[in-house]
């Protein structure tokens, strides 16, 4: 398909910035080769800036500093994060010990696995960025897509107990990846000094065409019953549907999408909707048709409110449903059945149907870093440097370290306590199971702490929780810096959004399998006000509950919230 | 000077009585007499006697009687930071009040075919680096060495040297030119004089020498006895408008002190704003600052336990009398952070101890040299005693404190009634203990906002943007080197100069060391700069500075050049300004098609057309 009709939504509002910016930008290419190379300033002028998003780079600032900096008449601290396009989050040890190379030499020494399954890494001076990619490059490792308005990194179930379906389900969504990467050569020009190809703008990307998609684009894969990609939260979430041990196809999903503007209630998270299911062979095909609706019907006037989720909720499930048939050229099959269980990992070691070994490592909000009593960073570069498997980076931001052989499994669990290696089993199941984004420092966008924080408020959460005893309950706790959704608060049984320094909206109510949305339960809160809340709640918690009740329901039964039962009533 | 019957109108026992007061007097009862004397004077005798023109009259039947003397003096002064300049005017104005008809004229300035003619030489020039003359004396210096040196058999020449014991070719250039116009067949008038950085007393006494020997010569007593009234006319004024100056600076508040390099910097350059309102001091683009310090209070204390000292004890500050508390005179007024070879000298004499005699032998030149580097008297008072004497007898060998002059960093009229100083704090650990720089460590650890500091304008006008606005410059100033060129900039946003404009800047870290960033950026958006080049050194693996950054736009700095570009140089002299000056030398000889020689040769007309200048140390 070299041609695609011009845009089918009636735009009778002017088109966003942005839209132009892609078009005139030469296939992402703009004029980054000249501002990368300014050496006055270190950092780009702001098209450049979104431009470099589609190479997988956001432009940021040490925020701590921005002020003092300002006094001394230095400019901002910027930097960039990189992140990388790790199809499923799986990795090899080479490729591991590649990341931790560069981390140290280009980057703030640290690693963040993130909530779709890859690698970010902060504090790249604009000079490195391109010797940075050049050496990942080296590692087949690329940064093509990780951000911009295009599809992005496709996430896959770890699943390391049915090591059979995970193997096949892994090439699916490697596959999906594949044939949505935008085809435009513009990184190999700009960051690994490759020959430009002569080309006409036809061929250059027939599925995006030159001004992409409206927005983001999430993809991801799950099996149950785990759902740990939250699968309603994606654009489009493929369930896969296992019979008599072998994978048949997948339900799709569509139009989940966790972001949302403060103050703006037509913006609101919401779940995706079961439309049907295909066979395994169709799956790749039907992303693409999905893509290319969204691609022609997305609002581009107003990027507020131009992700799939609003395309679908302004025309009707219906109505996507037909469209979509009709690009397929067959109707969809009705959903099969299917069950999650939760939305978390399973830590520790875990056997494989082929007999293989997997550990699962916990790692608080993501962050691999060495700290004087915790050599994590280290130890996990030990473990690449003897280990034969993979990693996985799961969407809860933890790792993997999978596919243990019986005869390498003893080495591996001696490294995994030489460093004190943990997987997480000292610590309540309130801190497994809580999820911060980035946030400050470094994210242009955050309005209050989020990895910094979190983890101190769970530790006076967990004193509430083993007074009541509940020490081992598993409650999802997820706190994002912004309404942007990164960590996905909205799936969070209790979630916090960022709205100003040291202050919250407090929500509450979803499910603990993340199939519902969270409600807003207090708006603008501090830490004391948090913790006068929870306490009582917590108690009847405890003595009130049913038996297996978990604490997302407990409190829409106890009406604290009412049940958010589609995004459009999120707000309500 | 020291009055003689043959010098002043005064008899035998009047003379007597003035030699035994007058040298007891202090500068404030100086300036009160010769007031006093002035209004004395126009109010009884005739009101004319005490004004300029009077003093002519009277000279002028006497010059013809003594026509052996000549009255014409010429005043060639060649020195980097302007202090020879500002000593040349003084001893310029001091002279036609007597009757002298003066020249004064930077070395660079003067044509070299008038040396025949001249009568009375005053040479005032400073020493640099390894005894090299500064910057605006090179040329002379080579002309007086060379071949077409004429013979000064007629000429009579006195030499004042400047210079700073710390180093060890201290006064070179001095003692060359002192040497040099003997050789030529000139006569002495009054011995050289070797200056160290607290110049005052001894450039004085050199003035004072000079006059009286020329005085002597005109064998007038008649001549001399203008000279009083002459001096109280000048005088008097100066004690109803006390115009700020190196012997008398201005208390200027300051306004901000920031530190301009950012967190995980390894160093630390304070942006200094002053206030001048009040002062009625003024300034141009390429001016310095004289500053006045105050030792660390803390190394006072540590010299006054040391030795237990009083505190409190009375010492002397000066040959005019004036005293203060030892703690005091240690903290304002004398130097404690420099050791030299006169220093320990003197010191010797004050212990029994061997070792210091032992290193004072010619044989140990080098172990002098390396005790000397970094150590204070501290050091030396812990090291060499016991001592003999008490605080007043080493007080009385020390050197006065000198002031620290300071590149301007801002432009009067885009900042009207302030001044800017970018200081870079020096601070390192020697000999088990950390040190700081005098000046530096005092702006960066002992002033905040609201306290004052004492300071003095320095002009100079061996750094001065062309008068033409259209001209183009090329502007080179790593570290605090840049400060000029801040005022340089801000001064051509002011009057809207339409030359182009670009400049080097080059430091350890671009995050945390690139001084005045946010500036230069808007200069360069607004077009005020209209290009800049950046060097930073620690970034990458090897090595770059800005006369890489140069060699790498040789083309262009050569075109600039062609088109009339003005060169200014700012900062480290020993190696940049030279790497700099060699860069400069490799793209004329690239893009010039020029020899070694023609490159130099062209380098060399660029300065004397005042197209290549320097502000370096």
């Amino acid at each position: 398909m070299a041609e695609y009709s011009s845009l089918k939504h009636i735009q009778d509002t002017p088109l966003d910035g942005m839209e132009q910016l892609k078009k005139g930008s030469n296939f992402l290419r703009g004029t980054l080769v000249e501002t990368m190379a300014n050496p006055i300033t270190a950092s780009i002028p702001e098209t450049d800036a979104k431009l470099m998003k589609f190479h997988g780079s956001y432009m940021q600032d040490d925020r701590d500093l921005r002020n003092e900096r300002r006094q001394q008449k230095l400019e901002p601290a910027y930097q960039f994060m990189l992140r990388v396009r790790l199809p499923a989050g799986v990795i090899t040890p080479e490729q591991w010990l590649t990341m931790d190379e560069v981390s140290h030499k280009y980057g703030n020494g640290t690693l963040r696995l993130t909530t779709r399954q890859t690698f970010q890494m902060h504090g790249v001076l604009k000079w490195n960025m391109k010797k940075n990619l050049q050496e990942i490059h080296a590692a087949m490792i690329d940064s093509v897509a990780a951000c911009g308005d295009v599809n992005r990194n496709v996430m896959c179930n770890v699943n390391p107990n049915q090591s059979d379906v995970h193997g096949e389900v892994y090439e699916y969504s490697k596959q999906i990846s594949d044939h949505l990467l935008p085809r435009t050569t513009a990184y190999h020009e700009i960051w690994l000094d490759e020959e430009k190809v002569a080309d006409s703008k036809e061929v250059v990307e027939p599925i995006y065409g030159e001004t992409y998609l409206p927005r983001k684009f999430k993809i991801g894969v799950a099996v149950p019953p785990s759902n740990d990609i939250d699968v309603f939260s994606q654009d489009i979430g493929y369930i896969a549907i296992v019979e008599d041990g072998e994978l048949q196809g997948f339900n799709v999903s569509v139009g989940g999408g966790m972001g949302m503007t403060h103050g703006e209630p037509d913006t609101y998270p919401q779940l995706g909707r079961v439309i049907g299911y295909v066979p395994k062979e169709e799956v790749v095909n039907a992303s693409e048709k999905l893509l290319t609706i969204q691609r022609d019907y997305g609002n581009r006037s107003n990027r507020k409110n131009a992700r799939f989720k609003y395309t679908i909720d302004r025309y009707g499930v219906e109505w996507l449903k037909s469209e979509l048939n009709e690009r397929l050229g067959y109707e969809l099959e009705a959903a099969r059945s299917y069950e999650f269980e939760s939305n978390g990992d399973e830590y520790g070691w875990i056997k494989g149907n082929d007999g293989k070994w997997h550990f699962t490592l916990f790692i608080e909000n993501g962050r691999i870093k060495d700290e004087e009593n915790y050599q994590l960073m280290t130890g996990l570069r030990e473990i690449a440097k003897n280990h034969t498997g993979d990693f996985r980076m799961t969407p809860n931001q933890n790792v993997v370290i999978s596919d243990i052989t019986d005869d390498k499994k003893q080495q591996i669990s001696k490294l995994i306590e030489d460093y004190g290696l943990t997987d997480g089993k000292h610590y309540s199941a309130l801190r497994r199971n809580s999820m911060a984004c980035v946030s400050f420092p470094t994210c242009g966008l955050a309005m209050a702490e989020a990895e910094r924080y979190l983890p101190s408020l769970v530790d006076k959460l967990e004193v509430m929780l083993e007074e009541q005893g509940l020490r081992d309950e598993d409650i999802i706790i997820r706190m994002t810096g912004c309404p942007n959704g990164c960590a996905r608060s909205a799936l969070g049984e209790i979630g916090f959004i960022g709205k100003a320094p040291g202050k919250y909206n407090m929500y509450l109510g979803a499910s603990f399998t993340g199939d519902r949305l969270s409600k807003l339960y207090r708006e603008n809160i501090g830490e004391e006000e948090i913790l006068s809340e929870l306490k009582p709640m917590i108690g009847r918690f405890a003595k009130e509950r049913y038996e297996g009740e978990h604490f997302g329901d407990f409190v829409i039964r106890a009406d604290y919230v009412k049940a958010t039962t589609d995004g459009t009533n999120f707000h309500d | 000077m020291q009055l003689q019957v043959t010098n002043s109108p005064f008899s035998q026992e009047q003379v007597d009585l003035l030699n035994q007061l007058l040298p007891t007097l202090t500068e404030n009862q100086k300036i009160w007499l010769s007031g006093y004397l002035a209004s004395q004077a126009t109010s009884g005798a005739a009101p004319a006697a005490a004004e300029g023109p009077a003093v002519q009259e009277a000279a002028a039947p006497q010059t013809s009687q003594a026509e052996a003397a000549s009255k014409e003096v010429t005043i060639l002064f060649g020195s980097q930071t302007g202090n020879g300049q500002m000593i040349a005017e003084d001893s310029s104005r001091r002279l036609k009040d007597q009757g002298y008809n003066v020249t004064v004229s930077s070395m660079d300035d003067f044509k070299t075919k008038n040396m025949k003619k001249v009568e009375n030489l005053l040479v005032i020039v400073s020493t640099h680096g390894e005894g090299d003359p500064p910057d605006n004396a090179i040329s002379f210096h080579e002309f007086l060495n060379g071949r077409k040196a004429p013979k000064l058999e007629d000429a009579r020449f006195s030499v004042l040297a400047l210079g700073d014991t710390s180093y060890e070719h201290f006064c070179q250039t001095g003692k060359d030119f002192d040497q040099r116009l003997e050789d030529l067949g000139g006569t002495r008038l009054y011995p050289r004089v070797d200056c160290d950085v607290d110049f005052d007393d001894d450039a004085e006494e050199w003035i004072q020498g000079v006059l009286s020997s020329l005085n002597e010569l005109q064998e007038e007593p008649a001549q001399a006895a203008a000279a009083p009234a002459g001096a109280a006319a000048s005088a008097a004024p100066a004690t109803e408008q006390p115009a700020y100056s190196r012997t008398n600076p201005f208390r200027a508040e300051i306004l901000d002190n920031i530190n301009l390099n950012g967190r995980g910097s390894a160093k630390e350059t304070r942006h200094i704003e002053l206030s001048l309102e009040g002062s009625g001091l003024t300034f141009e683009p390429g001016d310095s600052l004289g500053m006045f310090p105050e030792n660390d209070p803390l190394l006072v204390d540590q010299l006054i336990r040391e030795m237990d000292w009083n505190p409190e004890e009375t010492v002397v500050l000066n040959k005019q009398g004036d005293i203060r508390s030892l703690r005091e005179a240690l903290l304002s007024h004398f130097e404690i952070t420099v050791l030299t070879k006169p220093l320990l000298e003197k010191m010797s004499k004050l212990t029994n101890n061997e070792k210091l005699s032992e290193l004072l032998e010619t044989e140990q030149a080098d172990d002098l040299r390396s005790y000397l580097e970094g150590r204070d008297l501290l050091d030396l008072l812990k090291d060499y005693g016991p001592w003999q004497g008490g605080a007043a007898d080493v007080v009385g060998n020390l050197r006065k404190i000198p002031p620290r002059l300071y590149s301007i960093a801002s432009s009067p009229s885009a900042n009207p009634d302030e001044v800017h100083l970018t200081v870079g704090a020096v601070r390192y650990d020697a000999h088990g203990r950390p040190r700081t720089g005098v000046c530096s460590g005092q702006c960066a650890e002992r002033t905040d906002p609201g306290d004052t500091l004492p300071i003095y304008i320095q002009h100079n006008p061996n750094f001065k943007l062309p008068d033409n606005p259209s001209a183009p410059v090329i502007m080179v100033g790593p570290g605090t080197g840049i400060a000029p060129f801040r005022s340089f900039v801000e001064e051509r946003e002011e009057v809207e100069a339409d030359g182009k404009s670009w400049l080097f800047f080059g430091d350890q870290h671009f995050r945390t060391d690139f001084l005045y960033q946010t500036e230069w950026q808007q200069w360069l958006e607004e077009g005020s700069l209209s290009k800049m080049d950046v060097a930073f050194s620690r970034d990458n693996e090897e090595k770059v500075y800005v006369q890489h950054r140069i060699l790498e736009n040789s083309g262009e700095v050569y075109q600039w050049l062609q088109d009339g570009a003005f060169l200014y140089i700012c900062g480290d002299e020993k190696r940049m300004a030279h790497d700099v000056h060699e860069a400069l030398v490799t793209v004329l000889e690239q893009e010039g098609n020029m020899t070694h020689e023609a490159a130099e040769a062209y380098m060399l007309d660029l300065q004397q057309q005042k197209r290549y200048q320097r502000d370096v140390y």
